[in-house]
């Protein structure tokens, strides 16, 4: 294998975990109570910007900005679920589309109206420069970002898998009617849910920030990305999305590589629809 | 017997009516379980028996009527505030967390238990009661047969430490010998101390084992009475026995 297409693919799978990643909460929400967050990819642009606040203001880094955009987006997750969320989920499925679309909405133009539609970005060695590792060159931040990715979204595949707080987020997710009679309270699972999904856009968002342009609209572009990787990996599976976030990202720089930047989309949604195709329950997804 | 006349009874219910919208499941209920006891709730299907277990566990709301539980009125508190004070369903159908493993489920039943100690006790009571459910403790719920099911469903309840356990048709679609081994089970957890409140339709086995009863008709008290007695009530033969 050529080195230049060893590099195309490690480029692709850094970028495809960061999808992952963001991907992953919204697949946690719905998996819980089936309620698709129109908002998700608008929780990372805020992220977004308070990264690029807490360079502008602090001059600090994604290792600063994480914590800070995971406390201030799980708090915001937190505030949408008891404010909005629990009324609209026991309205008709339109109340959560457009409930969740209006919240989007909200936080996109408080955005244009706060920082103007100008696209901002950080300094491109902000968390140091391309490294030439055998060869193969890698700009740090996407090493950085695609391997904290990678580590979070399997710590939140074993934190629901492994302990008591998660075996008690499944059973609200199976039946929140039997959980109930467990004496698990379901709203309860369902806010640490929001705040969860929510406090890991703040970290994705901190981390994209570092290589990816900030605008008040990039959220709809990331939205797109997170939906693909959920259906393609299945509603509700953090695995699924984690494999399926992967699979984007080398598909992404594979076909950018050897066709052109310009018809990757084409055929990344290509090889999604087919997919969805043979198997519409998504790649780990259950019937 | 005095004893048992004077003291409160554990559980009581009177004029209990629940409303789905504009049906009514249970129009007007009422019942008395006393400590110690293993009372049948008896009726054909659609009679109320599992509204009434529902509305006492609190996943259905009362529209009218009292729910008393150990001398404290629980009529409008949540299930999961009612599973801590020791009242424990075993809800129809059973209702596993299916894509979660048989201990996984028994530590679910345990939630309201603080207790670290106490709960790998209670479940080294359930495993004790049930020792298939100690072979299988890795094993997915939802792979299970029928009869396993129906153990972990019991165990699960049991791992709340319960006062009470509400039992909704646990002989439901199961094998004959299989339902005799789950009701000898019920009868030894009763001569330890549980209290038990049973909905069943097979009501030959329910008159069996339980010290008095209640039968439902339509959403209401139909007839009630010790079960040695009801079982030879030429109505009840009749009508539920088909004698």
């Amino acid at each position: 294998m050529s080195m230049s297409l060893l590099q195309v693919l490690i480029g692709g799978l850094l970028l495809g975990a960061v999808y992952a990643l963001f991907s992953s909460g919204l697949t946690l929400i719905w998996g819980m109570m089936n309620v698709v967050n129109f908002a998700h990819g608008d929780f990372v642009m805020i992220a977004m910007y308070i990264a690029f606040m807490v360079w502008k203001l602090l001059g600090g880094g994604p290792f600063m900005a994480m914590p800070i955009a995971a406390m201030l987006l799980a708090t915001l997750g937190i505030i949408a679920y008891f404010a909005l969320v629990r009324h609209v989920m026991k309205g008709p499925m339109l109340a959560q589309i457009l409930g969740t679309f209006g919240l989007a909405l909200l936080l996109r133009y408080g955005m244009f109206w706060t920082f103007g539609a100008n696209f901002q970005s950080l300094p491109e060695n902000l968390v140091g420069g391309t490294y030439d590792l055998w060869g193969i060159r890698i700009q740090a931040s996407r090493l950085l970002a695609g391997t904290l990715a990678i580590i979070l979204t399997i710590a939140l595949h074993l934190m629901l898998t492994r302990t008591s707080l998660g075996s008690k987020m499944l059973a609200v997710a199976e039946d929140a009617t039997a959980a109930q009679l467990m004496g698990i309270r379901p709203d309860r699972m369902q806010a640490i849910a929001w705040g969860l999904a929510a406090g890991l856009t703040g970290i994705a968002g901190a981390l994209i920030a570092t290589f990816f342009y900030i605008s008040p609209t990039v959220g709809e572009t990331l939205a797109i990305i997170a939906f693909v990787t959920v259906s393609l990996g299945g509603f509700g599976s953090i695995t699924g999305a984690l494999v399926a976030g992967l699979l984007i990202g080398v598909i992404e720089s594979l076909s950018g590589y050897l066709i052109g930047a310009v018809y990757k989309d084409i055929v990344v949604y290509t090889i999604f629809i087919a997919v969805l195709w043979f198997r519409p329950q998504g790649l780990m997804g259950k019937n | 017997m005095s004893n048992l006349e004077t003291s409160q009874p554990l559980l009581s219910i009177s004029h209990l009516e629940v409303k789905y919208g504009d049906l009514i499941g249970v129009a007007d209920v009422s019942l008395e379980v006393g400590r110690g006891q293993i009372i049948a709730l008896l009726g054909s299907n659609g009679a109320g028996k599992t509204t009434t277990l529902n509305a006492i566990a609190g996943l259905i709301p009362a529209s009218s009527g009292q729910v008393e539980f150990a001398g404290h009125d629980i009529t409008h508190q949540p299930a999961y505030a009612i599973v801590s004070q020791g009242l424990a369903l075993s809800p129809e159908g059973w209702r596993l967390f299916v894509q979660q493993s048989v201990e996984n489920n028994l530590m679910l039943g345990a939630t309201t238990v603080a207790d670290a100690a106490k709960k790998s006790d209670l479940l080294d009571k359930v495993y004790g009661i049930f020792p298939k459910l100690a072979e299988r403790r890795t094993q997915q719920a939802g792979t299970m047969s029928g009869g396993e099911r129906q153990m972990l469903a019991v165990g699960r309840a049991l791992m709340s430490d319960p006062q009470l356990l509400l039992l909704d048709e646990p002989s439901l679609g199961l094998a004959p010998a299989i339902v005799e081994s789950m009701y000898d089970t019920l009868i030894g957890l009763n001569k330890a101390g549980l209290t038990i409140l049973l909905a069943e339709q097979s009501v030959e086995l329910a008159l069996e084992i339980s010290n008095y009863a209640y039968v439902l008709q339509v959403g209401r008290n139909a007839m009630s009475g010790p079960s040695a007695a009801l079982a030879k009530d030429p109505n009840v033969q009749k009508v539920y026995l088909g004698h």
